[in-house]
C-alpha cells in the first residue's frame, strides 16, 4: 500500500518533469521553425555589398527614412484618434445609428490597403471623377490638392488601418467596470476628462497593441505607397532587389528596416510596461450608455457616417461599379463563370489552413512563455513575433533559402540510404507558403491569444494549480474558455491578413494556386481597374465574414454586450 | 472543352503533406497527358484562348503559373535542376536577357523559329524569342501640341516642357528599359544629362501608362511617354479618345521598341512540347493581329513579318525601331536605375 503510493508519487513526479521539459522546450522548438528563414537572411550579411550602399546613402535613402517615419507618425496619430475616439463614441453614447456603427466601423479592415489605394487614386486624382466635376464646375484653374502624395498614402492607410485600434480599443473600453467609471464621476470628473485619465490609460495595453499592428502593417507595405510616389524604405527594398538587381543589398537594407521595427516593438514593450491592469471581482456591468440629444448626437452620426463613408462605402460603391461595368461585357463573363469559383476556394482554403496554424503555434509560445521566465524561451518567442515587421518578399526569400536547404538535405539523405531521387518536396510546394504565413503573421495570432491570456489573472493559475491540476489541465479547463475569443480573434486576423497578402504569395505561389490577391494584383498593376474590381471585392466581402464572427464572438463573450 | 483551360486544371503536386483540403480543391487534373508548363509575367491579353487553340491542334495541355518577373526568375534559381516549368515567358527583353545570363534558358535549335522570326528579335545564342513588340513612345494631343516639337525622347528636356510632362516611375521596368536605351545610344554621361533634363522640367510621376494618357486628355499635361498598345485598348473602348502618339526618333536611331518573348528552360522537363508551344506561337495562328493572336488581342504589332498588326495600332503608321540589340536591354537595367536615382527621378 505505502510502497505503490509512493511509487505513484515517482511516476507523478516523473510525468511533472517530463511535462516541464516538453513546455521549456516545446515552445522553443517552435519558435526556431519561425526564426530560422530570419536567420538565415541575416546571416547574409556577413558579404556586405558596400558599393550599393554608398550610392543608396548618396541618393535615396535619406529621403527613404524620412518618408518611412512621416508614414508611421501620420498612421500613428490617425488610428489612435480614429480608433480610440470612434471606440469611445459607441461604447458609451447612444446616438442615431450607434447600434450598427458599433459594428459597421470595423468593416474596413477586410479593405486591403492596395486596393483602397487604387480606388482612390482613380477617383481623386487629376483624371479621376471628382477632381473632373470640379474643374467643370469652377473651371480649369482650380488648384485642387495633389493626391499623388505622401499626405494621400497616410490619408489612405489611416482609414484602412484604423479598425486594428478600433477593434481592440472597443474590447478594452467594455471590459472597464462601470464602478471604477462612476466612482471618476462621482469625483467630479466630466465623462470626457474620465475617458481622458481613466478609461484610455486603462486601455493602454491594447491601444499600443492595435497600433503596433497599424505601424507595422503600414511599414512593410510597398505597393500602396508605390501608388502615392511616396518612396518609404519598404518600398526600396523592393526596389534595390528588384530594379538594381540586388538581392544580398535589399537583404542588407531589410537588417536596417529590422532595427526601425525592432525599436517600435520596443516601445510598444515598454509602453505596455509592467502594466498589468486585472479589473478586480467579476465585472459587474459596463460603463452605462448615455443618450446624446440635440446637436451633438447629430455631430456624432454625421462623424461616424463620413468616416465610415470614406473608409467603406466609398471603396466598396466603386468597387461594385467597376464589377457590374466588367461584368456586363459577355466574354469577360464567360471566362469569369469558369475560373472564378476556384479562386475563391482556393484562397479561402489557404487563408483557413494558415490561420489555424498560426493560432496553434501561438497557443504553444503563449503558453510558454507563461510557464517559464527564462529569458531565453522569452527572447526567442519575441523573434518569432518579428515577422510581422518584415516585407513579404523578404520573408519569401528567407524561407526559400530555407526550404531548399531542407530540401537538399533529403534529398542526398535519400539517395545515399535508398537510392532514390524524391526531388524537391516543399521547395515551390504549399508547405513553403503556409510557411511563409506563419512566420509573416505570427505576431498577429501571438498578440491576440497573448493579451487574452492577461485576462488569466495569475491567482486564477494558481488556485487551479493548488487544487493539483496538470498544467494540461489547466490550460484545457481554466485558459482555454478564457482565452477562446482571443484565439477565434487571432484566427480571423491571420485569415483576413493571408487573403490580402500579396508579395510571398507571388513568389512562393505553387502551380495553379493562384490567390484572388495575386489576380488582383496583375490587373491592378495593368490599370485595369475594372477587372480588378471583381477580384478585390471578393476579398473584401470574404473578409467581411471573420470580421462579422469576431463581432459576435466578442459580443457574446461580453457581458451585457448582446442585449 | 474543360481541358482547354488552363486555369481549370492546377497541377497536382502536393507531394510533400498530404493536406486533404487543397487535394481535393487544387488537383484533378490527369497525369499521364502531355502538358507543357509555363512561368509567365504576361497576364493579359486573352491568353487562355490562345492556349485552347494550341491544345485543340496538338493535345498538349499548357498550365501556367502567373507571377512578377523577378520573382519567378528568384524560383527558377531556388528549383534549379528540378523546376517544374519547362518555359519562360516575360513582357520584358531585360528579363529575358536576366534568365538566360543566370544560365536559367537552354538553346533552342528550330528551323521553324528561324523563319517565323526575324534575327534582330531572337537572343543570338537561340535562348530566348521576342513573340510581340511593344513600341515606347511620345503621346500629345493635337492642338495643344504641335508634334514637331516633340520628335525625340531628347527634346523633352526643352525648358517649354516644365510642368508639361507626364512620366512613369523609375520603378517600372518599362521606364527603366527606355533609360537602358538612352544609354546604350549616347553613354552613361549624356544619357543622365538626358534624364536630368526631364527631372528639371518637374513631369508629373504616374505609375501608370492608362492612366498617364487619361491624364493628358483631361489636361493634367500636355505630352507623356508610354507604351502604344495602352492608347490602341483606350481607342478601341473609345474611338474618340482625343490622344495620339507619334513615333519618336524617327530621323534618328529609331523608336524605343521593346517586346515580350519566352525561352525553353535549361531543366524543361518537356522540352520537346515547349518548343512546339513556342514554334505555335510565332506562327499564324499565334502571332494573329486579331484578337485570337498573342500580339493582336494586346494590341501589340507581330514579330512574324508575314502577319499584319491589327487595324487600330497599325492606323498608328509604320515606325523604324532603335537597332539596340534585346541583350543589351537586360546589361544596362541596373545602370539605368541607379543613373535615375542619382538624377532624382523618381
Amino acid at each position: 500500500m505505502e510502497l505503490s503510493s509512493s511509487l505513484s508519487t515517482v511516476r507523478a513526479r516523473r510525468a511533472t518533469a517530463a511535462r516541464r521539459l516538453l513546455w521549456s522546450t516545446l515552445p522553443v522548438m517552435v519558435a526556431a521553425m519561425v526564426v530560422v528563414p530570419m536567420v538565415l537572411l541575416v546571416a547574409r550579411l556577413l558579404h556586405p555589398t558596400g558599393e550599393v550602399w554608398a550610392q543608396l546613402w548618396g541618393t535615396i535613402l535619406p529621403e527613404m527614412i524620412r518618408n518611412t517615419l512621416l508614414l508611421m507618425l501620420g498612421v500613428a496619430v490617425i488610428t489612435l484618434a480614429l480608433g480610440s475616439g470612434l471606440a469611445w463614441l459607441v461604447t458609451a453614447y447612444r446616438f442615431p445609428g450607434s447600434r450598427i456603427f458599433d459594428w459597421a466601423l470595423i468593416l474596413p479592415l477586410a479593405v486591403p490597403t492596395y486596393v483602397m489605394g487604387f480606388v482612390y487614386m482613380a477617383t481623386f486624382d487629376f483624371a479621376g471623377p471628382v477632381q473632373t466635376t470640379l474643374r467643370a464646375w469652377f473651371g480649369a484653374d482650380i488648384a485642387l490638392p495633389n493626391i499623388r502624395s505622401g499626405g494621400g498614402a497616410i490619408l489612405v492607410m489611416g482609414l484602412t488601418l484604423y479598425p486594428y485600434v478600433y477593434f481592440l480599443a472597443r474590447a478594452a473600453f467594455r471590459e472597464q467596470s462601470s464602478s471604477t467609471f462612476d466612482a471618476a464621476r462621482a469625483m467630479g470628473y466630466t465623462r470626457l476628462q474620465t475617458f481622458f485619465r481613466l478609461v484610455l490609460p486603462l486601455a493602454r495595453p491594447s491601444l499600443v497593441a492595435g497600433v503596433t499592428l497599424a505601424l507595422l502593417e503600414a511599414m512593410t507595405d510597398f505597393a500602396t505607397v508605390r501608388f502615392f510616389n511616396f518612396r518609404t524604405m519598404s518600398e526600396g527594398i523592393v526596389h534595390v532587389w528588384q530594379g538594381m538587381m540586388n538581392r544580398d543589398a535589399a537583404i542588407e537594407l531589410s537588417a536596417l528596416f529590422l532595427f526601425f521595427a525592432l525599436t517600435i516593438v520596443i516601445v510598444e514593450r515598454l509602453l505596455r510596461g509592467r502594466a498589468r491592469y486585472y479589473q478586480p471581482g467579476r465585472r459587474t456591468r459596463q460603463i452605462t450608455r448615455v443618450t446624446l440629444v440635440g446637436w451633438r448626437k447629430w455631430a456624432a452620426t454625421a462623424t461616424c457616417t463620413a468616416i465610415f463613408g470614406a473608409a467603406f462605402l466609398l471603396p466598396a460603391a466603386r468597387l461594385v461599379s467597376w464589377t457590374v461595368g466588367d461584368l456586363s461585357n459577355v466574354a469577360t463573363a464567360n471566362v469569369l463563370k469558369t475560373v472564378y469559383l476556384g479562386y475563391v476556394v482556393r484562397t479561402f482554403a489557404l487563408a483557413a489552413t494558415a490561420a489555424v496554424i498560426a493560432v496553434l503555434i501561438a497557443l504553444i509560445l503563449a503558453q510558454g512563455t507563461r510557464m517559464n521566465t527564462g529569458r531565453f524561451g522569452r527572447a526567442a518567442t519575441r523573434l518569432a513575433t518579428m515577422g510581422y515587421a518584415l516585407p513579404g518578399a523578404v520573408i519569401a526569400a528567407g524561407v526559400l533559402i530555407t526550404v531548399a536547404i531542407i530540401d537538399r538535405t533529403v534529398m542526398s539523405a535519400s539517395e545515399s540510404l535508398f537510392g532514390i531521387n524524391p526531388g524537391l518536396l516543399l521547395t515551390g510546394s504549399i508547405v513553403g507558403l503556409l510557411y511563409a504565413y506563419v512566420v509573416r503573421f505570427m505576431a498577429v495570432a501571438y498578440n491576440s491569444v497573448e493579451s487574452s491570456m492577461v485576462k488569466v489573472t495569475p491567482n486564477m493559475e494558481e488556485a487551479a494549480r493548488t487544487l493539483g491540476a496538470t498544467p494540461g489541465r489547466v490550460m484545457w479547463r481554466v485558459h482555454l474558455p478564457l482565452i477562446k475569443v482571443g484565439m477565434a480573434a487571432g484566427a480571423a486576423l491571420v485569415f483576413v491578413d493571408v487573403m490580402k497578402e500579396l508579395p510571398a504569395t507571388i513568389l512562393l505561389a505553387p502551380f495553379g494556386m493562384e490567390t484572388l490577391s495575386m489576380w488582383t494584383y496583375m490587373l491592378a498593376a495593368e490599370s485595369l481597374w475594372e477587372s480588378a474590381a471583381l477580384p478585390s471585392l471578393t476579398i473584401v466581402i470574404v473578409g467581411l465574414i471573420p470580421v462579422m464572427l469576431l463581432m459576435r464572438v466578442g459580443r457574446m463573450a461580453t457581458p451585457g454586450g448582446n442585449q | 472543352m474543360n481541358r482547354s483551360i488552363a486555369y481549370l486544371r492546377p497541377a497536382c503536386r502536393y507531394r510533400a503533406v498530404s493536406l486533404a483540403v487543397f487535394l481535393t480543391v487544387a488537383c484533378g487534373g490527369a497525369a499521364d497527358s502531355p502538358v507543357v508548363n509555363i512561368y509567365s509575367t504576361r497576364h493579359y491579353g486573352a491568353m487562355e484562348l490562345m492556349y485552347a487553340g494550341f491544345t485543340a491542334e496538338t493535345g498538349i495541355e499548357v498550365r501556367v503559373s502567373h507571377g512578377n518577373m523577378h520573382a519567378l526568375l528568384e524560383r527558377l534559381r531556388a528549383e534549379g535542376e528540378h523546376t517544374v516549368a519547362d518555359a519562360f515567358l516575360a513582357v520584358d527583353a531585360g528579363g529575358l536577357w536576366l534568365a538566360a545570363n543566370d544560365g536559367l534558358l537552354q538553346s533552342v535549335e528550330s528551323a521553324v523559329l528561324e523563319q517565323n522570326i526575324p534575327e534582330n528579335l531572337r537572343d543570338p545564342e537561340n535562348r530566348f524569342f521576342a513573340l510581340s513588340q511593344r513600341v515606347r513612345s511620345i503621346a500629345y494631343v493635337p492642338g495643344r501640341v504641335d508634334p514637331s516639337e516633340i520628335s525625340t525622347y531628347e527634346a523633352l528636356t526643352d525648358r517649354k516642357w516644365r510642368g508639361r510632362l507626364c512620366l512613369r516611375p523609375s520603378t517600372n521596368v518599362y521606364t527603366q528599359s527606355l533609360v537602358a536605351s538612352l544609354i546604350a545610344a549616347h553613354g552613361e554621361a549624356r544619357a543622365e544629362e538626358i534624364v536630368r533634363g526631364w527631372v528639371a522640367n518637374e513631369p508629373e510621376y504616374i505609375d501608370s501608362d492608362t492612366r498617364i494618357l487619361e491624364t493628358i486628355a483631361a489636361g493634367g499635361c500636355d505630352a507623356g511617354i508610354t507604351n502604344h498598345y495602352y492608347l490602341g485598348r483606350l481607342l478601341k473602348a473609345n474611338p474618340d479618345f482625343p490622344v495620339k502618339m507619334l513615333w519618336a526618333n524617327q530621323d534618328g536611331r529609331g523608336v524605343h521598341r521593346n517586346v515580350s518573348g519566352i525561352g525553353v528552360t535549361a531543366a524543361a522537363a518537356h522540352r520537346e512540347n515547349a518548343i512546339k508551344l513556342i514554334e505555335w506561337l510565332s506562327g499564324p495562328a499565334g502571332q494573329a493581329g486579331d484578337d485570337s493572336g498573342l500580339p493582336g488581342s494586346n494590341l501589340e504589332f507581330p514579330v512574324n513579318p508575314d502577319v499584319d498588326p491589327h487595324p487600330i495600332i497599325a492606323a498608328f503608321g509604320p515606325w523604324t525601331a532603335d537597332p539596340m540589340p534585346l541583350a543589351e536591354y537586360g546589361r544596362y537595367q541596373a545602370d539605368a536605375v541607379k543613373l535615375m536615382e542619382r538624377a532624382g527621378y523618381r
